[in-house]
């Protein structure tokens, strides 16, 4: 069975926030709910770069080590899913998980949490009808043989998803081709000719 | 001629090196242009391994940017797993060490030494030991604690008991009751027990005696009695333990109770450890004050339930102060009848050292 992961790729990212959008858009979640964020490290030095984020789908998650209720469990590809009716807003997860992916309303007196909401790589989660189930996680786009959108959306394809294997293959092929005279256009017959490294470079 | 033909010899000799050297310089420059891809790589610098570990390290520099709304997460929590790991691996498995084993060391306690009788026959004269007031305070500290107990032992250990035994549906119930109980019961407990604590605090500071009381155990095996003022040294160490542990355990817990102050991770993930290493140590030292309270010891429950004790327990456990109220006891028909009367108005102050 495949392990479905997400990848980005820092060297292509442009901190669009398309993804973040998508995410937004494809899931109709809360308002202030963000599942999917973008960081940018060294904004505006010589030395940036930016990176999406979202649920990693770790395969040792921590949420689901710490969570008291069960809420949250692994399905056999991987992705890391929550059951809302379970969840008691304790924030155990968020104080465990590495990207800070789960996050929880406020609509409960003294600051309470409400229940945990976070990126369900588009595979929705438990729920009797699919109407109960979008309301409650947004799409669910794997099942309809999709890919989550934030990935497809990806203007420069920098975040990757699907089957773990296929994505390291991807990238792979990334690193080796980045840097020649056609750009990771691999195949190019016009590589000399259309060089976007050798554009780069002449003007500085 | 000869001398004209090495002049010229000599002249496209130094012309030669001079194109040579000009050639080289010139054709290096080339060279580099030709490579586009080790120019990017001296010409742009990427992401190197350095910041990588920086960010897995959860550091963040000044021009750390996230496009979250109202965040400030890094890109990586570097101490989650640390929490994870001292909780799951440490404080999950010795509290339950902990709890479970002081129960069976109170049950293997009462079935080898028993609990302790009273030696000489009762007197049937009554010492006021606990005023109503205080007697209030107490069973409201000692209901909010077991409901606190149980909830908070439900979080940490619920989920591998009765999700099985009850079904999803019971269980999310339970577990938002357990939750709601726990959140808000929790404060109350704080500002019960910081009243009850202020309340009791004369009869506690430690005193010389009571160094001799712990070297004796406080005579819990065998026949014979130790020293004892009002407090013996065994409830001293249950007031300090409370006055102490109880309110890092208080401060704690409202640390997680309010999320919504933009509280950092790091803070709720101390908060969480503190709060459990606390609870778990007092919810095993209260198995003990429960059991020496009631079934331990004959005649102390009903100190704490009727305000009573009788003449013969007050000397026998606690001495000192036996001899400072002794002449204020009262006959159990005089109390009885005092009770079937309609009450006039406050109990009598309580005697105590």
């Amino acid at each position: 069975m495949a392990t479905m992961k997400f990848m980005c790729d820092a060297e292509r990212c442009i901190e669009c926030n398309g993804c973040v959008t998508a995410c937004k858009n494809a899931n109709e979640v809360e308002w202030g709910i963000q599942r999917r964020r973008v960081v940018t490290i060294d904004d505006g030095e010589p030395t940036e770069v930016s990176i999406s984020v979202a649920c990693m789908h770790c395969d040792d998650a921590p949420c689901i080590a710490v969570c008291p209720t069960e809420t949250l469990f692994q399905r056999d590809d991987g992705i890391v899913l929550h059951d809302k009716d379970l969840c008691i807003g304790c924030g155990y997860c968020l104080y465990a998980c590495p990207f800070g992916a789960p996050q929880f309303p406020q609509e409960n007196a003294f600051g309470e949490r409400g229940k945990m909401d976070k990126c369900t790589f588009c595979a929705g989660g438990p729920a009797e009808t699919k109407e109960e189930e979008y309301q409650k996680y947004g799409a669910n786009r794997i099942a309809e043989g999709k890919l989550p959108l934030c990935a497809e959306m990806c203007s420069t394809k920098a975040l990757l998803a699907g089957d773990a294997q296929e994505v390291a293959d991807i990238f792979r092929q990334r690193v080796v081709q980045r840097g020649h005279k056609d750009g990771g256009w691999s195949g190019n017959p016009r590589a000399d000719a259309d060089s976007l490294a050798y554009d780069a470079t002449q003007q500085g | 001629m000869n001398l004209s033909n090495t002049w010229s010899t000599l002249w496209r000799m130094a012309l030669l090196a001079l194109t040579l050297v000009v050639g080289i310089g010139l054709g290096q420059q080339a060279l580099a242009q030709a490579d586009p891809g080790s120019e990017m790589a001296t010409a742009v610098p990427t992401v190197d391994a350095d910041t990588w570990r920086q960010i897995r390290s959860g550091e963040t520099g000044p021009n750390y940017r996230t496009s979250r709304f109202d965040s400030d997460y890094n890109l990586i929590n570097a101490s989650g797993e640390s929490w994870r790991q001292l909780r799951n691996r440490w404080v999950s498995p010795f509290g339950l060490i902990a709890v479970g084993g002081m129960l069976g060391l109170i049950v293997l306690f009462y079935l080898i030494v028993g609990s302790k009788k009273l030696d000489e026959p009762r007197t049937g004269r009554k010492v006021l030991r606990w005023t109503l007031f205080v007697r209030s305070l107490h069973w409201t500290v000692a209901t909010l604690f077991i409901l606190l107990a149980l909830t908070g032992l439900n979080l940490a250990y619920g989920k591998a008991v009765f999700r099985p035994l009850f079904g999803d549906g019971f269980w999310a119930a339970m577990m938002s009751g357990t939750k709601l109980i726990h959140n808000y019961l929790g404060p109350l407990f704080g500002i019960v027990l910081v009243i009850l604590l202020l309340r009791l605090l004369h009869h506690n500071w430690p005193k010389k005696h009571d160094l001799v009381w712990f070297k004796k155990g406080g005579a819990m095996v065998g026949k014979g009695h130790v020293d004892a003022g009002f407090a013996n040294g065994g409830e001293k160490v249950w007031f300090w333990l409370l006055a102490t542990a109880g309110i890092v355990v208080i401060a704690s817990g409202f640390v997680m109770d309010f999320p919504n102050f933009g509280l950092a991770r790091d803070t709720m993930q101390w908060a969480n450890i503190i709060h459990a290493i606390g609870a778990l140590g007092l919810t095993a030292v209260a198995l003990g004050h429960i059991y020496i309270g009631t079934i331990g010891t004959e005649g102390s429950i009903e100190g704490m339930t009727t305000g009573y004790v009788d003449e013969t327990w007050a000397k026998e456990h606690h001495n000192l102060w036996y001899e400072e109220v002794k002449d204020q006891a009262i006959p159990e028909a005089d109390l009885a009848a005092q009770r079937e009367a309609p009450r006039g108005g406050d109990e009598p102050a309580p005697h105590s050292s």
